[in-house]
């Protein structure tokens, strides 16, 4: 464990001095909310979903944000590889479980904390809260979409030489996640054909968990959401544990 | 005495490449031991190997007495490393980066603080402990590297071309510290190296190392007496008259590469007007003779062929050098 807190410190530590980073990825879902959120609110009319779009939009950048900023803390270790810290790691009397363990932590905190800027943020925008366990039911969903897909950068990480395919992933990976997920639209919308793709997505139960949580409505049933994303981010966990215990520096 | 790196038969391929081919040695405790070769000869492999990042084809080694293979974990508390390419998180500063080092080997914070404050102290950078390591010198960086390899009090240090790439005045005093690491300290040292002057200068016993193989290992000084004696260059612009010219008892091997003649010669001063006579009388054109004493880098060029700069040159490295910069 101490050897993971002290990863995780490491992790806080950079995270805290990149202010540059830390509003760059706040940026970006703040522009959805401003440019879709209020562009579309008096336009869209979402049946059956009680709010307005905005409400309906928030729980969708708040994953979003956790998203992007999850998958960029897993593929950094690629920074480290190329920058040779993670030599530093790798030689030291420590696990490859407990490195890889340890970067998920302070990657998936990172997250965390991103998206919880945006939440508060979201506040200010029109947020009503349904009730205090709701937002820790969305705290909860949160912080497993930190986990899973911090585990995926790393997963991604430790099979790619350097950064030149980043870019790759982000366009035909990370942002078809994020756009299938239902953050922009409910899923109910969609074409009939479409609909089933969005549930392998595993994003689309994480939107819909924190949804639930700050909306107290959702298409997909908490509990459903809870054990797919909690899955996912087995999966991805033990994915992502056993490419890094290959990785060669 | 006892040993502190066994290596036998030691081999590592990549595909059909033989990067480390059957070494063997034993480096006794508290000495400084150096691997001499040119890029690519094998010696970061080899290093990588001792220090568990390789596994070996073939072939076994014991650091500290535990397994490379067997008890990694053991190997990896015993040894500091300091390796070729930096390996210190930028954004964090001296000091942060002595305590997370400090924290994965698990050393309690009182004495993880106190060594740091110390080994600051020793590689002169106490002053600038708060400031964060992208504002530092090249120099400065191989110094904290250095304390933090000692910070876990290692048996064994690894210093992979520790003074790759530094000015001279910068060099001169990192190899202060080394050696006052291996007198005070007792650490047991192994350093890679392509500079003959640093080899000299630091180790008790170097192995030369060239297309994976030692081919010979002693001390700097039997070492040069081997090559037999003082060396004497001829600058010449038809270099390939001069072996034919000189042929008499005294003169050793005479090396020819580029338009030098390195001749060696036991107590060249006596010899010198003797050797002038000949090449005159034979008709040689002389540019200019120099004698000294031998190096490190006349032994590399008497017991592979070749000058140490030649092979550097040649087209592999400089590829290796290239793939090296790219992966960077």
């Amino acid at each position: 464990m101490d050897i993971v807190y002290a990863l995780w410190l490491r992790n806080m530590k950079r995270y805290l001095r990149s202010k540059s980073r830390i509003v760059g990825s706040i940026a970006m879902p703040l522009f959805f909310l401003a440019f879709l959120g209020f562009g579309l609110n008096s336009v869209v009319q979402l049946p059956g979903m009680g709010g307005n779009y905005i409400q309906f939009l928030i729980p969708g950048m708040v994953a979003m944000s956790v998203l992007f900023t999850s998958v960029f803390s897993g593929v950094q270790i690629i920074w480290d590889k190329q920058f040779g810290f993670l030599k530093e790691t790798l030689v030291a009397p420590i696990s490859r479980l407990e490195i890889m363990v340890g970067q998920t932590v302070g990657g998936a905190t990172t997250a965390f904390i991103q998206g919880f800027i945006i939440l508060v943020i979201s506040l200010l925008v029109g947020l009503q809260i349904s009730s205090i366990s709701g937002f820790l039911i969305a705290f909860g969903f949160m912080a497993l979409i930190g986990v899973a897909f911090t585990a995926f950068g790393i997963a991604i990480a430790s099979k790619m030489e350097d950064m030149t395919g980043f870019q790759l992933i982000m366009n035909f990976v990370v942002f078809p996640i994020f756009g299938l997920s239902g953050a922009l639209f409910p899923i109910s919308s969609l074409p009939s054909w479409i609909a089933p793709i969005t549930l392998l997505d595993p994003l689309t139960y994480g939107v819909e968990g924190i949804r639930y949580g700050l909306t107290g409505v959702s298409q997909v049933n908490p509990i459903v959401s809870l054990l797919v994303l909690g899955g996912f981010t087995v999966a991805t966990t033990v994915v992502g544990a056993y490419l890094f215990r290959k990785i060669q520096v | 005495m006892t040993e502190a790196i066994r290596v036998e038969g030691l081999t590592k391929r990549f595909g059909e490449l033989v990067a480390v081919d059957d070494v063997s040695f034993e480096i006794d405790q508290g000495e400084v031991f150096g691997l001499l070769g040119p890029n690519g000869a094998g010696k970061t492999t080899t290093i990588s190997m001792l220090a568990t990042l390789l596994r070996p084809t073939s072939g076994s080694a014991t650091v500290d007495g535990r397994d490379i293979e067997r008890d990694q974990d053991g190997v990896r508390h015993s040894i500091g490393i300091v390796f070729q390419d930096q390996s210190l998180d930028e954004e964090l500063t001296a000091a942060e980066n002595m305590d997370l080092h400090g924290r994965l080997y698990r050393i309690p914070s009182e004495t993880r603080r106190t060594r740091t404050a110390e080994l600051l102290d020793l590689v002169g950078l106490s002053e600038r402990k708060d400031d964060v390591v992208k504002t530092f010198s090249g120099g400065m960086r191989r110094r904290l590297e250095i304390a933090r390899g000692l910070l876990h009090h290692p048996a064994v240090l690894f210093l992979d071309e520790p003074t790759l790439g530094l000015d001279p005045q910068t060099r001169n005093l990192l190899w202060e510290y080394i050696a006052n690491l291996a007198r005070e300290k007792g650490i047991t040292i192994i350093l890679t190296t392509h500079y003959m002057e640093e080899a000299d200068r630091l180790c008790n016993r170097v192995a030369i190392i060239d297309h994976g193989r030692i081919i010979a290992l002693d001390t700097p000084e039997r070492l040069k007496d081997r090559v037999g004696g003082d060396v004497v260059i001829v600058r010449s612009s038809s270099p390939e008259l001069i072996a034919p010219a000189l042929d008499e008892p005294w003169i050793g091997r005479v090396e020819i590469h580029g338009g030098e003649a390195t001749i060696s010669v036991q107590q060249a001063e006596k010899h010198l007007s003797a050797i002038v006579t000949r090449l005159v009388e034979r008709q040689v054109p002389v540019e200019s003779i120099a004698i000294r004493k031998p190096t490190l880098e006349d032994v590399f060029l008497y017991f592979t062929g070749k000058a140490i700069r030649e092979e550097e040159a040649s087209g592999t490295d400089q590829m290796r050098m290239f793939m090296r910069a790219r992966r960077r």
